[in-house]
């Protein structure tokens, strides 16, 4: 067996760094939503709204402490895979590394022991304060990352020093590296996934009890308050993305044209493939269903203004099609359908009938894997696309990993790595899994509204007379 | 100001400061499995419980400050220990895991096999750390071109092990001194027994560390003759050794946990004193090794962040102090407890 050690370092990278993107975006967008409950609770003093945030916060510190597990490998994988890498941008990338740790980690760490452990030990006040700053933070950690890889896609405010093998980045021009050309058109995009991400975790789980009959109240609390987050985010995410796309075209046409399966530059406007799958070999978009000249029309406000194809890009420097192709496809189409979901459900809602539609809500308790698939295909194509580059236009993937590591340690690593986190991940469903079937505590005093919703419930179920005998088929009217 | 040398001094600070924190809960890791009884190692994992993910964070942004500080030595380090790093990390998850998932479940079969996972993951992150510090005294082999040319073998050599289970026996030892201030009762009756046998092993490890790095290395004196005033650093260290027993006979186990501290903070200026200017030493040729001369960021940078430390420390500091303050006092479990 052949040990190539760059293609295994790139398989671990992809390995350690998707799996860890499954919790970051949820800590984000539930951290989020636990600031809009803890916020509503300390305002009206409503204890149910500090019942539903108790209940989030223990789901919230397991994905955290998951988060955090895998977090730690990728802060030393740089090092340890990518010596060469780590040589050149230095200078740049481990300053907004080391940015994240002293403005974002101390700050949502410390305030997380606060968060998850002192309901009882501090005021509510400042309590809350804490569940802002875990947001805050984990937002920050966000900013800096992001900001990381958008300089290897779009590389700014720096020069380079020495030659060959011995060459690096320095940094010029600290703002002009924090705001480089893409770093705040994908911030917005990673933060605003992340926002889905808990919005559809919370609908999941609020439908899931909905469905069930159980914690009626809370659900139908917290379902809503996650609809209003889902439906504002899915809108303003396309906004965003639309932007982030026209950056695209400027700044990586290579990455674009990888995206949209656009091989020849030709003459007039650039069709826009709603789906298909591009044939590398053929260089064309096989089985694709295409919008004339939308592309253009998208890009450069016209129908016949001609797209950079990938003919005009160097063949050394050509990305791979299909898995750029396929994955920005499927974040599009994941995105639309975020917006149709949460409109229909938003529309239902106001006219009262949400709380009926059982399809609908066994949609919800499904559509939660739509974020986690959106986010990661999202930085699949991101990723993908910028090869062959690692720095984009400055240093390629083949010529970035270390020397020193043979393949077979790389290789073991691999398999210890898909082992541990095959453990973990399956730790963490049972986990949430177990907390979610427990369910939120009724807060002191009882939650009015969710017993009598679920002795309502359990009144018509019971009673041969109501058509929902021991069918459950419809949901009571809201009390 | 000379930009190398603060940053240099930086990360040493960002070592005590991981070493002294992270220090005391992977030492309570440590000692975990003596402790028996559902009740009482819950109340040994609560003890650390809202601290440790903190803690651990200054380990995090020690890995950063060296990237952005020190990116070649960072790149050729953790390069060159791939497989010890490797494991380090598989350790780290472990550990952070088996706190999270232990008392998630009641099944006795699941807490005993977290428990253990808990002390092996913990022993594992301190010895390898020992590990790293010895190799940085012993040097390895760095080729011209800054890259590891040796083998995994070169890096187990049995004084970087000795380092390791020393590092691991002062751990256990300053988790000794933590859980008796965390604790109370019959538990605390039984840890406050533990902290003599700790400290013995810690004293004679650390005389052994100490005969064999002088024997092995006498050039880890260099600086010291250059800077005599550093002397002071070594009597307060040797005093605050004392201290830890002086402060357990006359029944002050603050001071006792302090004084542990203090030594901690003495051994990473040891450490500090006996590496620089070096950052990563070359066996093969001197003139390979890695200094903050030759492998640091442009001075620019340099002092960027260094205002980006100067900026982010007050708050990092302020931090600390209100998870502490509000998490003092004895360990007691309720319905957030782990």
């Amino acid at each position: 067996m052949d040990f190539d050690p760059v293609t295994l370092s790139r398989v671990q990278f992809a390995l350690t760094v998707m799996f860890h993107y499954l919790f970051p975006p949820l800590s984000i967008g539930l951290g989020a939503i636990m600031v809009l409950l803890e916020g509503t609770y300390l305002k009206t003093g409503d204890r149910r709204y500090e019942a539903a945030t108790r209940f989030f916060t223990k789901l919230f510190a397991v994905n955290f402490a998951v988060g955090v597990a895998t977090g730690i490998v990728m802060e030393f994988q740089f090092g340890t895979n990518w010596s060469t890498y780590s040589r050149f941008v230095g200078d740049v990338f481990g300053s907004a590394l080391a940015a994240e740790g002293i403005f974002a980690f101390f700050l949502e760490s410390g305030f997380l022991a606060v968060l998850v452990f002192g309901w009882d030990r501090v005021g509510k006040k400042m309590h809350f304060f804490s569940t802002l700053m875990v947001f805050l933070g984990s937002t920050f950690s966000a900013v800096w990352i992001v900001i990381a890889n958008s300089w290897q896609q779009t590389p700014a405010g720096f020069h380079l020093v020495g030659e060959g093998a011995a060459m690096r980045a320095e940094i010029t021009d600290f703002w002009a590296m924090v705001f480089n050309p893409s770093a705040m058109h994908r911030l917005n995009h990673v933060l605003l996934g992340s926002l889905l991400q808990g919005a559809f975790f919370v609908m999941s789980l609020s439908a899931f009890y909905l469905l069930k009959k159980r914690h009626v109240g809370f659900a139908k609390r917290t379902f809503t308050v996650a609809l209003v987050l889902g439906f504002v985010s899915s809108i303003t995410i396309l906004i965003s993305g639309h932007a982030q796309a026209n950056a695209v075209a400027e700044n990586q046409p290579a990455k674009l044209a990888a995206f949209e399966g656009h091989f020849e530059t030709g003459e007039g406007g650039a069709d826009l493939y709603l789906f298909g799958w591009p044939d590398e070999e053929a260089r064309e978009v096989k089985l694709g269903v295409a919008l004339p000249g939308m592309l253009s029309f998208l890009i450069h406000g016209d129908t016949e203004t001609p797209v950079k194809g990938l003919d005009r890009i160097p063949d050394d420097e050509e990305p791979p099609v299909a898995v750029p192709f396929v994955t920005y496809h499927l974040m599009v189409a994941l995105g639309m359908f975020f917006i149709g979901v949460t409109s229909l459900a938003l529309f239902l809602r106001w006219r009262g009938t949400l709380w009926d539609q059982r399809w609908l809500l066994k949609v919800f308790v499904v559509a939660v894997a739509g974020p986690y698939i959106a986010n990661q295909t999202g930085w699949v194509a991101a990723e993908v696309g910028r090869q062959p580059w690692v720095v984009y236009g400055l240093l390629k993937t083949q010529d970035a990993a270390s020397p020193s590591v043979p393949g077979e340690q790389i290789f073991a690593s691999i398999v210890l790595f898909s082992l541990i986190y095959l453990a973990l991940g399956a730790l963490w469903v049972v986990v949430m899994n177990s907390k979610i079937q427990h369910g939120p505590e009724d807060p002191e005093g009882g939650d009015a509204e969710g017993h009598e919703g679920q002795i309502a419930v359990a009144a018509d179920v019971l009673d041969p007379a109501s058509p929902h005998h021991l069918t459950g088929r419809a949901a009571p009217e809201e009390a | 100001m000379d930009l190398q040398v603060f940053w240099f001094g930086l990360l040493g600070v960002l070592v005590a400061g991981y070493a002294i924190l992270d220090g005391f809960d992977l030492g309570v890791g440590i000692l975990h499995p003596l402790v028996k009884g559902d009740r009482e190692r819950r109340i040994v994992i609560n003890s650390i419980g809202p601290l440790w993910d903190g803690n651990e964070v200054w380990l995090v942004t020690f890995g950063g400050a060296l990237f952005a500080a020190f990116p070649e030595a960072y790149a050729t380090f953790l390069s060159a220990f791939y497989l010890p790093i490797m494991i380090l990390l598989f350790a780290l998850i472990g550990r952070a895991v088996s706190i999270e998932f232990r008392s998630k479940q009641k099944s006795r079969f699941w807490r005993r096999y977290w428990d253990w996972s808990f002390a092996f993951s913990s022993f594992m992150v301190v010895f390898l750390f020992g590990v790293a510090a010895g190799n940085a005294i012993e040097g390895i082999p760095i080729g011209a071109d800054r890259e590891f040319a040796g083998q995994l073998g070169d890096l187990v050599g049995w004084y970087p092990l000795a380092v390791g289970l020393f590092a691991a026996i002062a751990a256990a030892m300053h988790g000794a001194l933590y859980l008796h201030l965390k604790t109370e009762g019959a538990l605390q009756e039984r840890i406050a027994a533990w902290r003599w046998p700790a400290f013995g092993l810690f004293l004679v490890a650390f005389m052994g560390v100490t005969i064999a790095t002088l024997a092995r290395h006498p050039h880890a004196l260099r600086n010291f003759e250059q800077y005599p005033l550093a002397w002071v650093v070594v009597a307060l260290t040797v005093l605050a050794i004392a201290n830890i027993p002086r402060a357990i006979v006359k029944g002050q186990p603050g001071l006792a946990f302090l004084s542990s501290c203090g030594t901690i903070m003495g051994l990473v200026f040891d450490f500090g004193m006996a590496l620089f200017p070096n950052l990563v030493v070359s066996s093969l040729d001197p003139s390979f090794s890695l200094t903050i001369r030759n492998a640091s960021s442009s001075e620019a940078t340099l002092a960027l962040m260094r205002n980006i430390a100067f900026l982010g420390m007050p708050f990092v500091l302020t931090y600390t102090v209100i998870v502490y303050w509000v998490f003092r006092g004895k360990t007691k479990l309720d319905d957030f407890s782990y």
